[in-house]
């Protein structure tokens, strides 16, 4: 089904190139807003370039990583609403696994490369050492990372089977929570951090990775065990958005529709 | 079509398009969960960026890129507002119609199709005014320290950038929906114009952040800052009275080319359909 997915896809030159630019643009967009704010500023709240590039490159991969694999999962508000969803229903294979075949963007996946590029060149800029530490975290952390957008990505999207309309608000979430992983998150007040950062978890996806690979310590005062929770938080989000998943197919089949 | 499209001269033309704008209004006042749902993800966004621009400035300076903080803080909260108002994204509906050929209805009737949506997103923009422009700035008020006009010019300055800004965003989406005539999908396009508008236009951050040259070529340049950058830089009233009219001017000018290029582009568009049979 994927394979002649791409092949359709290639199919159309036009809009392939399309796709190839507007990963690029997507990559110039990312990088783009770091170097402008450095280009006025020396720090962010007594954090270097060097670190917030890393952690730029770092929270970009692990979205590119979960856009690629569940991003589709936010059409499902457009399947509730048509009604195309019941057809997805019947079949056997699972919900989720349906939707997120149904079309694999070549987009998407310029998005993971420029992010893996971008996050080798941040690694370099860093002087990051070579040691096997280094290497795992910078391994792990995006794969950590994605996990914890992808569900993200998926309980928001959850929120189309009880408030069709109300879709947007997931944007707050995902890109929000995009925007939110790219910088230090001690730039942002308490309340922020505590919904973002702490019950979410998006402080994991890049911030403590960072202060880890770089052996920093952390203003807020936090043990430096935070650094290597990723995997542990990815597991969490992951559980709970397979709940809050399962809650709502089953809330919709319910209903009778 | 000429005997009929010579009836719809004068009185009875402006009677269509202000019940074009009407119908516009009516139908966005029952997208209530939507607008709920818009307005709490403009003020999370509001939050994230103004943490992002406060920790540009308190890096040590008292003014950056020329703004103070206060003027940050409005720039970050009104912008938001513009978002909904202006309407940055929407669905692709007319790029759809072409596909599916619906357009074709469109272009039978006397009122051209750029005039036609023209009147329906004003009407659409004058209901967000109350909602999507309002609570944006109501929650930023409550949260920051925001700067309001010193001159009451600026309140008259500032309406008639925000209606230039409506309109010059309308004819972006307009050319990438148009797209379709040409491309399998505006998906591209949309994404572009997506990246377009908020990078170069000053939803990220105010584009004076740039390196001076470069900003200006965006501003003079590119529609972009014309939707949002520069009704925010004439409410905070950045630079002097002239320098807000210089801004006002610049719009205008935006305004004339991207009508025009709209009014183009449809007839490219519709040529196009002819030839193909449609």
């Amino acid at each position: 089904m994927v394979v002649a997915q791409v092949r359709s896809q290639a199919q159309y030159r036009t809009s392939f190139a399309i796709d190839v630019v507007g990963s690029v643009l997507f990559g110039v967009l990312d990088i783009g807003s770091v170097l402008v704010l450095f280009r006025l500023a020396p720090t962010l709240r007594s954090f270097g370039f060097r670190e917030v590039f890393l952690m730029a490159a770092l929270a970009v991969t692990a979205f590119a990583a979960a856009d690629l694999a569940v991003g589709n999962v936010e059409r499902l508000r457009v399947y509730v609403r048509s009604g195309l969803l019941d057809a997805v229903l019947v079949r056997p294979m699972g919900v989720l696994v349906q939707l997120t075949a149904l079309d694999v963007a070549l987009r998407r996946l310029g998005r993971l490369v420029f992010g893996i590029a971008m996050l080798v060149i941040a690694a370099a800029h860093a002087h990051l050492p070579l040691t096997p530490r280094s290497l795992a975290l910078l391994v792990i952390t995006p794969v950590a990372g994605a996990v914890v957008f992808g569900a993200v990505f998926v309980a928001t999207a959850t929120v189309a089977f009880w408030w069709i309309e109300s879709g947007e608000i997931a944007n707050g979430l995902t890109y929000g929570g995009l925007n939110f992983t790219q910088y230090p998150i001690t730039i942002y007040g308490p309340a922020l951090r505590r919904i973002f950062a702490y019950s979410i978890g998006f402080a994991f996806v890049a911030y403590y990775p960072t202060l880890a690979l770089l052996d920093l310590p952390d203003p807020l005062g936090g043990p430096v065990l935070l650094a290597y929770a990723a995997p542990l938080v990815a597991l969490a989000a992951a559980t709970a958005a397979a709940l809050i998943w399962r809650t709502g197919v089953r809330h919709y089949r319910g209903t009778g529709s | 079509m000429a005997i009929v499209s010579s009836m719809w001269r004068g009185p009875l033309r402006a009677r269509a398009y202000l019940a074009l704008a009407g119908a516009g209004f009516r139908r966005h006042a029952t997208y209530r969960q939507a607008t709920f749902a818009a307005v709490v993800t403009n003020s999370v966004f509001g939050f994230l960026r103004c943490a992002i621009v406060f920790a540009v400035i308190d890096a040590g300076f008292r003014v950056v890129a020329g703004y103070d903080r206060a003027q940050l803080a409005t720039f970050v909260w009104v912008g938001q507002g513009l978002i909904g108002t202006v309407l940055i994204w929407a669905p692709p509906d007319f790029a759809d119609r072409i596909r599916t050929g619906d357009v074709v209805t469109d272009l039978l009737r006397p009122v051209d199709p750029v005039w036609q949506l023209l009147a329906v997103d004003l009407g659409r923009a004058g209901h967000a005014m109350f909602t999507r422009f309002v609570a944006p700035i109501a929650v930023g008020a409550i949260f920051s320290h925001l700067q309001a006009p010193r001159r009451p010019a600026t309140y008259v300055l500032f309406a008639l950038s925000l209606l230039m800004a409506t309109v010059v965003c309308f004819g972006c989406r307009f050319l990438v929906n148009a797209a379709a005539y040409w491309l399998l999908d505006a998906r591209g396009p949309q994404m572009g114009w997506t990246i377009a508008s908020g990078f170069l236009g000053g939803l990220f951050f105010p584009v004076w952040f740039f390196p001076g040259a470069v900003a200006t070529a965006l501003i003079v340049g590119t529609p972009f800052p014309s939707i949002i950058q520069l009704p925010l830089d004439v409410l905070i009233e950045r630079g002097s009275p002239a320098g807000q009219l210089a801004l006002l001017a610049v719009q205008a000018g935006w305004v004339a080319i991207i009508l025009a290029l709209c009014r183009f582009v449809q007839r490219q568009g519709e040529r196009k359909l002819v030839v193909q049979g449609g």
